[in-house]
Formats: structure tokens, sequence, C-alpha cells
């Protein structure tokens, strides 16, 4: 007979259930990590990145030798990483004589590769060669807004692709309500050339303009960075069939409300029945429980200890 | 006007420029980089344009709206939740028309006269609160009442969990076990589609391998210690089988008959005194063919060569002629 094993507590249900596949799901997790050699300014990159992504990123800190995302079997480990921190989305760094400053941008989908984009990183400016006033840094986690500039990004393929990676990679949390003073950073994306992609990351400064809607102002905070598009490597046709599918939406049924017309909006109450399931039992009452045994026989001692000295005292 | 130059997309706060390029490309960053922030500045302010004019709600931190859904469509994370099989109850109940009815988990106990639980300890109408069994008639001697309501209880219990393994398989199979939920949990990863449920060793392979390991010492495992409750080893290394050769009841005639059926095989194959007419016959015939055939062979050889001759000859003629 096989063995079936659940949990053994409450914490790692919850643990094991907050993985699981779902109907709406968590925000996709990121996970940053390195090849065999990353050069000085792919590691000031990849943690820039991190620092974007604080709160929905995972970060490895060691070298990893057998990760090739784009030959076969080089994506064994990568897999197995990302089962393990929950992450579907990867960025992984490596340098090379061949290909300098490469960064892989990837997807998972139910934790095996979906697609990849690989791009070499040039004109790299970090964070804090940028001056500004820190009042109007973005604060971690907020929402970004997108600009992408150029025509190249519908006409090549490639830009394309890179464009809608970009997008998944670094939208956060997908939300249904906004918050409007929250509104306080944007990245630029602007297609220089066929192969080249300029992306910054601004803040947004919101100003006075005398009506509702205030008039905004960009000031580049960093990091910024040019991206030239090396190999990549589209999605499978039937695992994207799968991966988008989209989760059927129905409407909430809104019950016990009906409207008329002279008395306006009505609402029905119904009384429950009397929850008899909840009913306290004498033995999950403190005070009421039954004695324990060692106290009872302790107790009793003592009893009769007393007695004896009682007795003792009497004969004397 | 402007918002109909771009693609906006208000769930994800996108806008997108598909018309924009360089007429000539600047040549210094700085120049590019201000251009990049003017134009990025202008898409911008459309998204804010749009996402200001949402109907919104105060709130104590600020305005709040209501995104839209995103238009882009971005690619799951892990595969939609499947529905879960029927269990065989479930099915069961369903052909029956069998419909599921909440019950109390708590029962008024009229024996005692208090509240109870109606399933686990302390429970009401417990088997186990009764401390006498009146005899039947139909009752055997010297069998135990309580025992044997015991082992029924611990039976009922044993073919629920089988029942409840049978069903998780059923679910297993059709790959939406539930995540807290491991079945052989050496193999098994914590989600995603494996279907490999590891085989157990049967009680052959099993013996196999304890009577191979319990023989694995010089004399044979002859002088080992033997664990209480160890049984022989079932398959000792030996495998042929020679019969008695001393002539008895049965078993020596045996092997005399072995032995001579296998000379007699032998015999029959060497012996030359008896003449096969057939296959001399055939010997024969054999022979006069391929003789035959060597003779045509020679005369096909001369011919060949008299026509090789002929075509040199030919062209020959030919480059005298020009």
């Amino acid at each position: 007979m096989l063995k079936i094993k659940t949990p053994k507590t409450l914490k790692a249900k919850r643990a094991l259930d907050k993985r699981a596949p779902k109907l709406v799901e968590n925000a996709k997790k990121t996970l940053i990590l390195h090849g065999t050699k990353t050069s000085y300014v792919l590691n000031a990159v990849l943690a820039q990145i991190f620092h974007l992504k604080k709160g929905l990123a995972v970060k490895f800190s060691r070298k990893n030798e057998n990760i090739r995302p784009f030959e076969s079997s080089g994506e064994t480990s990568l897999e197995f990483f990302s089962l393990k921190t929950d992450c579907s989305f990867f960025v992984f760094g490596s340098h090379s004589k061949k290909r300098p400053n490469n960064l892989i941008l990837g997807r998972m989908y139910d934790h095996h590769i979906y697609d990849l984009v690989e791009v070499g990183v040039e004109n790299f400016t970090p964070i804090e060669s940028f001056k500004y006033d820190k009042k109007i840094a973005p604060r971690q986690g907020s929402k970004p807004f997108f600009a992408f500039i150029g025509e190249n990004f519908e006409s090549v393929d490639e830009l394309k692709h890179l464009k809608e990676v970009l997008l998944d990679h670094f939208r956060g949390e997908i939300v249904e309500n906004l918050n409007l003073t929250g509104v306080d950073r944007v990245f630029v994306c602007t297609a220089i050339s066929s192969t080249t992609v300029s992306f910054k990351h601004c803040a947004i400064r919101l100003k006075k303009s005398g009506t509702s809607i205030p008039r905004i102002e960009l000031i580049e905070v960093g990091p910024s960075m040019d991206l030239v598009v090396r190999r990549h490597r589209l999605p499978n046709e039937a695992v994207k069939k799968q991966a988008m599918k989209a989760a059927p939406m129905q409407p909430r049924k809104i019950k016990n409300v009906s409207r008329d017309e002279v008395k306006g909006k009505i609402g029905k109450i119904y009384m429950p029945d009397q929850q008899v399931g909840g009913l306290a039992l004498s033995n999950n009452i403190k005070g009421l429980k039954r004695e324990r045994r060692e106290g009872k026989t302790k107790d009793k001692r003592d009893d009769q200890d007393l007695s004896k000295k009682m007795r003792t005292e009497e004969s004397h | 006007m402007e918002a109909e130059k771009y693609q906006i997309d208000l769930g994800n706060l996108m806008a997108y420029d598909p018309s924009h390029h360089f007429q000539p490309l600047p040549s210094s960053r700085e120049e590019l980089s201000r251009q990049c922030l003017e134009k990025g500045t202008e898409l911008v302010q459309g998204v804010v344009n749009a996402l200001f004019s949402l109907p919104s709600t105060e709130d104590l931190d600020g305005p709040i709206v209501r995104l839209p859904e995103p238009s882009t469509r971005l690619p799951r994370e892990k595969h939609l939740p499947r529905p879960k099989p029927p269990t065989k109850w479930e099915l069961f109940a369903k052909m029956k028309g069998i419909k599921n009815r909440k019950k109390d988990k708590r029962v008024f106990d009229e024996r005692t006269g208090t509240w109870k639980r109606r399933y686990g300890y302390d429970r009401v109408n417990d088997d186990r609160d009764v401390p006498i069994i009146e005899a039947k008639m139909t009752d055997e001697l010297g069998e135990d009442p309580f025992s044997k309501r015991k082992d029924e209880k611990k039976k009922r219990v044993d073919k629920q969990e089988k029942n409840r393994l049978q069903n998780l398989k059923q679910v297993f199979k059709a790959g939406d076990l539930p995540s807290h939920i491991q079945l052989a949990a050496t193999a098994l990863p914590i989600t995603g589609t494996q279907k490999v449920i590891p085989k157990k060793a049967s009680k052959e392979e099993l013996e196999d391998v304890a009577g191979m390991a319990a023989t694995a010492t010089a004399s044979g495992g002859k002088f080992d210690k033997k664990l209480p409750g160890e049984k022989p080893a079932k398959h000792t290394g030996k495998h042929r089988k020679f019969l008695p050769v001393v002539e008895g009841k049965g078993m020596g005639a045996q092997e005399k008959e072995q032995t001579e059926k296998i000379l007699n095989k032998l015999m029959a194959r060497s012996s030359h005194d008896i003449l096969d007419v057939d296959r001399a016959v055939t010997m024969f015939n054999v022979k006069t063919e391929k003789q035959r055939k060597r003779e045509k062979e020679v005369s096909l050889s001369s011919t060949s060569n008299k026509l090789k001759s002929n075509k040199k000859a030919f062209k020959r003629s030919s480059k005298k002629k020009e």
C-alpha cells in the first residue's frame, strides 16, 4: 500500500497551499542568480535588479556551474531552484569572452522554462551616480508605469518579445485598486536601433496644473542601461496555449438585495438557526476539566500526612 | 486626440508609442537620454490623464481608483486548478440521489442528560460506554464479545483508509492532488506533474535478495547464526539436478533412459553404414548442375571478349575517318 503523507503542522499545510495552483494567482517571484563568472558591472546589475524587485525576488549569491538555459539539459538545476523557491521568473547573469555582460531574462510555466531572452548590458549607470532629492525616491513595491517608445517594438520580433518580458518582469503585483498618491515610478524603454533598447528607471513627480489631473515630471533615479538583444527563444505553441488560459470569470451574485421603485433599495435579513455545533462541552472549559491524576494522589497524601501529624500531636 | 496616437493599457499602467522613431539618432548620450525622457513624460502624462479621470473613492490615505483589467495578455505562472474527480461514494450518492445534509456537531444525550459530541472523544451513544453485553443464543462459546467489537471497529477503520487511498490514487491520476497530500513521499515533487509511483518490491524479490545475502559467506551460510523466526533461504543457488546412477525402483531407470536418448541422437548423426538413397541422388544432381553452369560461364566470357575487341576496332575506324 502507498503511504499518504500529509503535513504534520498547520503551518506546513498553509505553506504548501500557498504554492498550489490557484484561480487567481500570487504575484510572480523572481530568482536572481550568477553563472560561473560575472563581471563587476554584472554584479551591480543583478544587485540593482534585486533592489528594484525587493519583496518579490530571491537572490542567490553562489556561482552556478551547470546552468545554461539555452542548451538542452542545462536547465535542470534552474528548474529545481524554481521549484524550491517558488519563483517563475529568473534573471541569470554570466560573463564570457564571446558574450560579455550577458543577462538572460526568462519565464517559467509550471516550473519549466517558458521562454528566454538574452541581452547584453552596455552603458550601465548605477543608482548611486544619480543625484536627486531623496524625498521623491520611489517606495518599495509601488506599482510602476511603463513607457515603450519606438516602432521597432512592433516590427522586430526580438524586441516585441523583449517588451512583453520586460513588462511581465517589472510590473509587480496585479492590483485592482490603486491609490493615486502612490504613483511614483516609471520604466522608460526606448528602442534606439533594431537590437538595442535603452532601459531607464525614473521617479514621477506630480505637479499642480490647476485641474484635477496633475502635470507630471520625470526625474531619472537609475539604474539605467542599454540592452542589446542576443539570442531569444519563444514559448512552445502548445505550452503557450496552456499558459494563456484565463480563469473563467463569473460575476458575483448579489443576494438578498432588491430594488423597489417606491421604497428604493430593499435588503432581506435572515436569522440563522441556532448553532448547537459551537456549544462548549464541560471538558472544553478549563475550570471544569477532570482532575489530574497526579494532583489527586498528591492531595490525598497531604491529607494523610496532616492526619498523621494531628495524631502524633494528640499522643504527645 | 493624443491618446489615440498611443496604445494605452491602463490595467498595467503601460503606454506604447509605435509611431515614434528618432529622425537623426542623436550623437551624444545626454541628448539621447533627454529626448527619451521627454517622450516618456508625454506618454506617462497620457496614462495619468486616463488614470486620474477614472471615478475615485476617497480614503484616509488618498483617492483610490479601480483599475480595469489589463489588456496585454501575459502567461500564467501555474496551470489552472483542475476539477477533482468524484470519489466512489460521491458517484454512488449521485446515482442514488443521496443529498449531503449538514449535521450538528453536538448532540443531546438522553441517557446522561447532557450535550455531547457526535463523534470522537466522549461521544454520544458510544459502544465503549456499555459495560455489559447480554449473551444471545447465537453467540459462539469462548468468544470475547468486547474484543470482537474492537476488531470490527478496527476493520471498518482500515477499510475506510483503503478506500481513501484508492480515491486519492484516482485524483493523482487526474493530476490534481491537493498540494498538502503526497503519495509515497520519496519520489514525488511538491507540485508539478510527475506521474511515476515507485514500485514496491514483491515478496518473491525480497526473498530472493534475502536468500542471496544469507548464502554470501564462504560456507554458504551454513554456520551463520539464525535470527529468531528466520526461515531457510528458498533459493540456495543450486539449480542442476543429477539423477541417481544406481538402478533402483524408478529413478535409476530414468537416468539410464536419459543417457541412452542422448547417445542415440549422437550415433544417428554420425552413422555411415546405412546409405541414404535420397541424399545420394540429390548430391549427384547438384554436382551435375554445377558442372553445367561452369561450362556455360566459359562460353559466355569468350563471347564478351569478342564484343569488346569489336568495339575498339569500331572506335579506331571512326578516328581514322576524321
